[in-house]
């Protein structure tokens, strides 16, 4: 059975714990502010905030509906539209009217739940990232965009500690959202029937949408709740649990101030509605050819801690886990219980590079990610990995090889981009040509240095490498 | 006045099809239509397909009551294939289940069998084979051979541009629900009310009064529910035939992507003569619509082609021909521009060609051939207006576009792997449905006893603001509160024989038709106030809801004055009845003066590009629009962005690819991607050339839905002058859309 708190009302539910939240807030519940606009997490149309209790405390996130199995509701609190109206307009319903953020409306009740989350989600300081999941058609966007900035400078003047009382206070937040701390921690941890043939589920970001139709007609498991959702960091090293989601990752302290180069690329990684329900874990199993957080953790040498049924664990290499297409080294019954990786080195450092059509929220044409240490101008440590250009996340093995130990300098990087050229084999598809991938790896390998070692190699020797021509100092 | 619609928008209150609350016993259909792209039917069997859980029954051809055909201006398109299917989603049949997901399941289970035949998704080739939707048609204009000789340089190419999906993020939709007396009524998602009401009687075989057909708003159309809508309303409505039960047929997003047309691809070729002065003296061009497997729209659309070859250029001596070229796609249909778009872009590219050969700005060339008043479209109609230079000039002036490339090139001196690159862009959109029979409309009006107004009219309200114009445009005219003033929903019963809301005249034509009907009535009114007041009608004003004799407070109030006319048995009903004047073309000269007015403006566009990695964004671009009166501020602020960043993503991302096999490759919205927030421009700054508009504009504010999609084409020729700015081997081909891919390619061709 299936507890949470819709808006002001309790819900309990018998029905099956894959049916998707949007399903059920429309069918069901017969809510049809939240609206369906493709049903794989790329238009935001269907997002609900998630209020949720971690220690005890009441945050929000946003959400999307449309990939949320019922499973994953449990205990919490879901606000669709209706949940948010008041006698009054709320602020972000003011702006979005008073800067004409709004025609034909059908993408505006996300909007106005994603601002309204962006309000209560006190780590995301910017605006844009929080209404980047929320595709308009009609208003070319800089209206949305005039709303947002407004919503973020009220989102400045509220007092830090407790922001969600005085949100409440102030009447930006209907007066019930007081009682829903109290009323959500009344509800039962959710009884899972631990079907052994029950499909795992961690987000569901992957897996609602290739597998809906199964999952909407059996049980499920899900990994929130019975996996660690923590980072800790022991032994010079971090330590994610199997049920760490993609935003909380890239917010956690450890992280920010253990790889602080990662900040600007975590925005061009999903949305935010989907950095907020999909797991790392999910993300390796999942085992796309291109997944962003593969891609790095493979070049930060992950190791997986797997555990099946019994309980027994053993530890696979992220390098080794992927197969074949879609195909990995885990076995029936075993679940990525955490994802370990070293702290860097000193003076090491970690790129991370990803080509899209679209930059924000779309899957990479290629992507790349070197961690690497250089010391006395000699490559002390390095590892590549590759995505979009082999039936699995790339690591690139012999580049490494190759490149370990090597002079940092120029002509060592031409030299390798002769063996990644030869490491790598992609395909033409719709991500793009096999000759446009060929040439974006490389382009996106000399970025990484040209990004790391400006000093050492310089924007002018990337250029003639990049055109063709001849390196000066090339004869030694 | 902001969009009145907002505060059911924010609340989500709004209602559209799939919200209406379901009466209970309602069936859901879905539809079967076709995997492959071109192939003979051999055998259908649903069998299994019937048997499945929660299946109520399975409709095919056989099973129409009246005509199997659902083509609009052609009769080439049947609702459901019966020998042969012509494209990958053709509808063969359509199933009822008591659930959606059920339908969807069961149909999995019809099994039909196929005999493949060829498929052809070229343009070109399909030509070249003698598949045409319909014959070709040529614009002419001077003489061409002469122009030629006159031409001091003639550059010839070729010019590609790609369909697009209008991914109006409320899919395709409809309601049926049986009404007695055998009647059925359609509440859908449409742009064309009636197009749906007459084709839905004619496959059902019954007269259109039978047919009832309501539409409160569209989440999102942009032309993708003018024709498009209507086989899905149609195949809702043939079921409560069968059936007698509403029914529900709401396209999931997969199969909508797949099945409903788009914009054109064209494939076109050109060859343009410029004498020693810049001056275009000549222009040759023909273009390969590809139409997709029916005519659809297709007629209408290349003839907008044709009208807007020459963009905001006057050419003396033109020949531009079109054919429609019939292919194994989905039927492509309208999308905003309507046609005009791809053709602005062959002349665009055509110039940028000239000036690339002769090594100038293409914006010298551009600015010598504007069109001047006097001068005459290659059609035949006079251009009365000066705005393509004025706007031109004012962007200049005001935007300093001098200092703009000067600040480019400085910052591409000093950068090794950023780039910018600018370009200016004029539009010339001509407004008028180029049918001149579809230029009517009408609006009802009443005025109910107690001074409050409900008014129907044929417009739909799709997200661009009708509604709202309308209420201002009623409010004006009795002078009276907003308050006062409701807007009903279109329907069919209220307000017959409409055209769709397209061609950007919704407003134009709806709102004169209501200026019409509220003229009646207040003239009415004021013989009423002054038979009470006992002065002359003459002098008799209604201003902010109180009746003035002369400058004077009559102490009248528009309640009391609207009483008691009624009890006096005044008509305070009314309908008005509009039809554009001046306007006729003869389509077997090619001549005549087929548009009311032309909406002129100039963009300049900034984009910058990373040199590594290929990829852009667009910094800024300044409009300067021709709006006329600019009466309707905020709404058309929010059209003109809006079709803006359409135009830029069709110019820049979004990417129809279909394989050989006419597989639709861009599918779903993780693979076909529009602008998000991101890749709208980083400023837009638009300001109103302030003309005295025009009288055939309604409150003279200029139609504004399409014209501002055009400006985006400038994105695609800023980002080409950022290529060119890192790669002097670069030469640029003329395809759009300009991706990532292609930019990283073009950055990094060799000679
Ligand atoms: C709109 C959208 C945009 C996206 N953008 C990106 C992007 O930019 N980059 C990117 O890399 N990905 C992207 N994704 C893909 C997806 O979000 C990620 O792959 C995500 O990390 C998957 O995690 P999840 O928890 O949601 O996985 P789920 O869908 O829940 O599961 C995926 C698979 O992992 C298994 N699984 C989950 N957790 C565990 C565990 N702990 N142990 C064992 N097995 C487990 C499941 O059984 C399933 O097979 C996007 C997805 C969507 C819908
Ligand atoms: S419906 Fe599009 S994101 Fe959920
Ligand atoms: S207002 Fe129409 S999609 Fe945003």
């Amino acid at each position: 059975m299936i507890e949470f708190i819709l808006n002001k009302r309790k819900i309990t539910t018998e029905m099956a714990n894959g049916v998707s939240l949007l399903d059920f807030i429309r069918k069901e519940c017969h809510l049809p502010g939240t609206k369906t606009g493709c049903r794989e997490g790329d238009c935001g149309a269907c997002t609900v905030m998630e209020g949720r209790l971690y220690n005890g405390v009441l945050k929000y996130k946003s959400i999307v509906s449309c990939l949320t199995p019922l499973i994953n509701v449990h205990g919490k609190h879901i606000v669709t539209i209706e949940g948010l109206g008041m006698d009054e307009l709320s602020p972000v319903q003011q702006s979005i009217i008073s800067n004409g953020a709004t025609q034909c409306g059908f993408c505006t009740p996300g909007v106005t739940v994603s601002l309204t989350s962006h309000l209560l989600a006190i780590d995301q300081k910017d605006p844009l990232q929080s209404i980047g999941g929320n595709i308009c058609r009609c208003t070319g966007y800089k209206s949305i965009e005039k709303a947002a900035h407004e919503v973020d400078d009220l989102k400045n003047t509220i007092p830090r500690g407790n922001e969600l009382k005085s949100i409440i206070e102030k009447g930006w937040l209907p007066k019930y959202f007081s009682t829903i701390q109290q009323r959500l921690s009344e509800i039962e941890p959710y009884q899972s029937s631990d079907d052994p043939n029950g499909l795992m589920i961690g987000g569901g970001t992957d897996l609602m949408v290739q597998q809906y139709k199964e999952i909407r007609q059996t049980n499920i498991v899900s990994t929130e709740g019975r996996l660690p959702d923590s980072i800790e960091i022991e032994g010079g090293k971090i330590i994610v649990g199997g049920g760490v989601t993609m935003q909380s990752f890239f917010n956690s302290q450890v992280i920010r101030s253990e790889i602080p180069q990662l900040e600007e690329v975590f925005p061009l990684i999903a949305s935010e509605q989907i950095r907020n329900m999909g797991t790392l874990a999910g993300n390796i199993v999942n085992a796309s050819p291109i997944g962003d957080l593969s891609i790095l953790l493979l070049a930060l040498d992950a190791e997986l801690i797997l555990e099946n049924r019994s309980g027994i664990s053993r530890q696979v290499k992220l390098c080794n886990f992927s197969l074949d297409y879609k195909l990995t080294d885990l076995k029936a019954g075993e679940i990525i219980k955490f994802i370990v990786f070293k702290t860097l080195k000193e003076g090491g450092q970690i790129g991370f590079e990803k080509v899209s059509k679209r930059t924000y929220l779309d899957i990479a044409s290629v992507n790349s990610s070197i961690s690497i240490v250089v010391e006395n101008s000699t490559i002390a440590h390095f590892s590549y990995s590759v995505g979009g250009i082999a039936p699995v996340p790339k690591y690139m093995f012999k580049t490494k090889a190759f490149l370990s130990g090597k002079k940092l300098d120029i002509v060592t990087l031409k030299s390798a981009l002769e063996i990644i050229q030869t490491e790598i084999s992609p395909i033409s598809d719709i991500r793009g040509s096999k000759e446009y991938k060929r040439l974006l790896v490389r382009q996106l390998f000399l970025q990484h240095f040209l990004t790391m070692f400006p000093k050492i190699i310089t924007p002018g020797e990337i250029h003639m490498l990049m055109t063709n021509k001849q390196i000066p100092h090339e004869k030694h | 006045m902001k969009n009145i619609d907002s505060y059911g928008h924010v609340s989500g209150s709004s209602v559209y099809v799939d919200d209406i609350p379901e009466i209970t016993g309602t069936l859901h259909a879905v539809p079967i239509y076709s995997s492959v792209a071109h192939a003979r039917i051999l055998n259908i069997d649903i069998t299994r397909a019937k048997n499945a859980e929660g299946v109520v029954d399975v409709f095919m051809a056989k099973d129409i009551p009246g005509e199997n055909q659902i083509g609009g201006i052609l009769p080439d398109e049947p609702l459901f294939a019966e020998d042969e299917v012509h494209f990958i989603g053709q509808p063969i049949a359509v199933i009822i289940a008591i659930s959606h997901f059920a339908a969807r399941e069961a149909r999995n289970l019809v099994e039909i069998e196929y005999e493949e035949l060829e498929v052809v998704i070229d343009p070109r080739e399909a030509k070249k084979k003698g598949h045409l939707l319909f014959p070709p048609r040529t614009f002419a204009n001077g003489d061409l051979k002469k122009g030629i000789e006159e031409s001091e340089y003639l550059f010839s190419g070729s010019v590609e541009s790609g369909g697009q999906e209008h991914l109006y993020i409320e899919t395709q939709g409809s309601y049926a629900i049986p009404q007695e007396n055998k009647k059925i009524k359609i509440i859908c998602s449409t742009q064309g009310p009636t197009i749906v009401q007459k084709t839905a009687a004619r496959v059902l075989g019954l007269q259109m009064h039978n047919i009832e057909v309501d539409v409160t708003r569209l989440g999102g159309a942009f032309g993708g529910k003018e024709d498009q809508a209507t086989a899905w309303a149609v195949m809702a409505a043939l079921a409560v035939y069968k059936l007698k039960k509403p029914v529900k047929l709401i396209l999931d997003r997969d199969d909508d992507i797949l099945i409903t047309g788009k914009r054109h691809p064209y494939s076109s070729d050109f060859i343009i003569g410029l004498d020693k002065d810049l001056k275009i003296k000549s222009y040759e061009v023909t273009y390969y619509q590809n139409g997709g497997a029916a005519a659809d729209l297709s007629p209408a659309i290349m003839e907008r082609t044709l009208f807007h070859a020459t963009n905001s250029y006057f050419i003396p001596n033109v020949k531009a021909t079109a054919f429609s070229c019939r292919t194994n796609i989905v039927p492509f249909t309208a999308f905003r521009g309507f046609g005009a778009p791809q053709a602005m872009f062959v002349i665009e590219s055509a110039i940028a060609h000239a000036a690339r050969e002769l090594g100038i700005d293409k914006s010298l060339i551009q600015e010598r051939n504007l069109f001047k008043p006097g001068d005459s479209f290659h059609y035949g109609q006079v251009c009365n207006s000066g705005n393509a230079m004025k706007s031109w000039g004012t962007l200049q002036s005001q935007y300093n576009v001098e200092a703009e490339k000067q600040r480019v090139r400085e910052f591409n001196l000093n950068n090794t792997f950023l780039k910018k690159g600018i370009s200016i862009m004029p539009i010339c959109f001509g407004i008028s449905f180029t049918k001149t029979p579809m230029n009517q409309a009408r609006a009802l009006v009443h005025v109910y006893q107690d001074g409050s107004i409900g008014i129907s009219s044929g417009a739909v309200e799709m997200g661009q603001g009708v509604n709202t114009k309308l209420i201002q445009v009623a409010s004006a005219a009795f002078n009276i509160d907003y308050s006062r003033v409701k807007i009903e929903s279109t329907n069919t019963t209220r307000v017959a024989n409409t055209s769709p809301t397209a061609a950007s005249t919704g407003a134009d034509l709806n709102g004169k038709a209501l200026q019409i009907a509220c003229n009646e009535i207040v003239d009415r009114l004021k013989r009423k106030a002054a038979e009470i007041l006992q002065a002359d009608q003459e002098d008799i004003r209604i201003k902010n809801e109180e009746v003035f004799v002369g400058n004077k407070a009559s102490g009248l109030y528009w309640d009391e004055l609207v009483e008691t006319a009624f009890l006096s048995r005044v008509k305070l009903s009314e309908v008005g009845h509009y039809t554009t004047p001046v306007i006729d073309f003869d389509k077997t000269i090619e001549k005549g003066h087929p548009f009311a007015y032309h909406v002129y403006g100039t963009a300049m566009t900034i984009v910058h590009l990373d040199c590594i990695k290929g990829t852009y964004a667009i910094d800024s671009v300044k409009i300067i629009h021709d709006s006329g009166s600019n009466v309707f501020k905020s709404i058309d602020r929010g059209q003109i962005e809006g079709g803006l960043v359409q135009g830029i993503g069709w110019m820049t991302l979004e990417e129809l690819k279909y394989d050989n096999k006419g597989i639709l490759l861009a599918d779903s919205l993780s693979k076909y991607k529009v602008p998000d927030i991101y890749m709208a421009p980083l400023s837009i700054e638009i300001s109103a050339l302030e003309t005295d508009g025009d009288e055939l504009a309604l409150l003279k504010s200029k139609a504004v839905g399409e014209p501002p999609f055009m400006y985006g084409i400038g994105a695609y020729f800023a980002l080409q002058n950022a290529i060119e700015a890192f790669n002097p081997n670069y030469r640029p081909n003329y395809d759009a859309p300009l991706t990532p891919e292609k930019v990283l390619l073009g950055l990094y061709e060799v000679k």
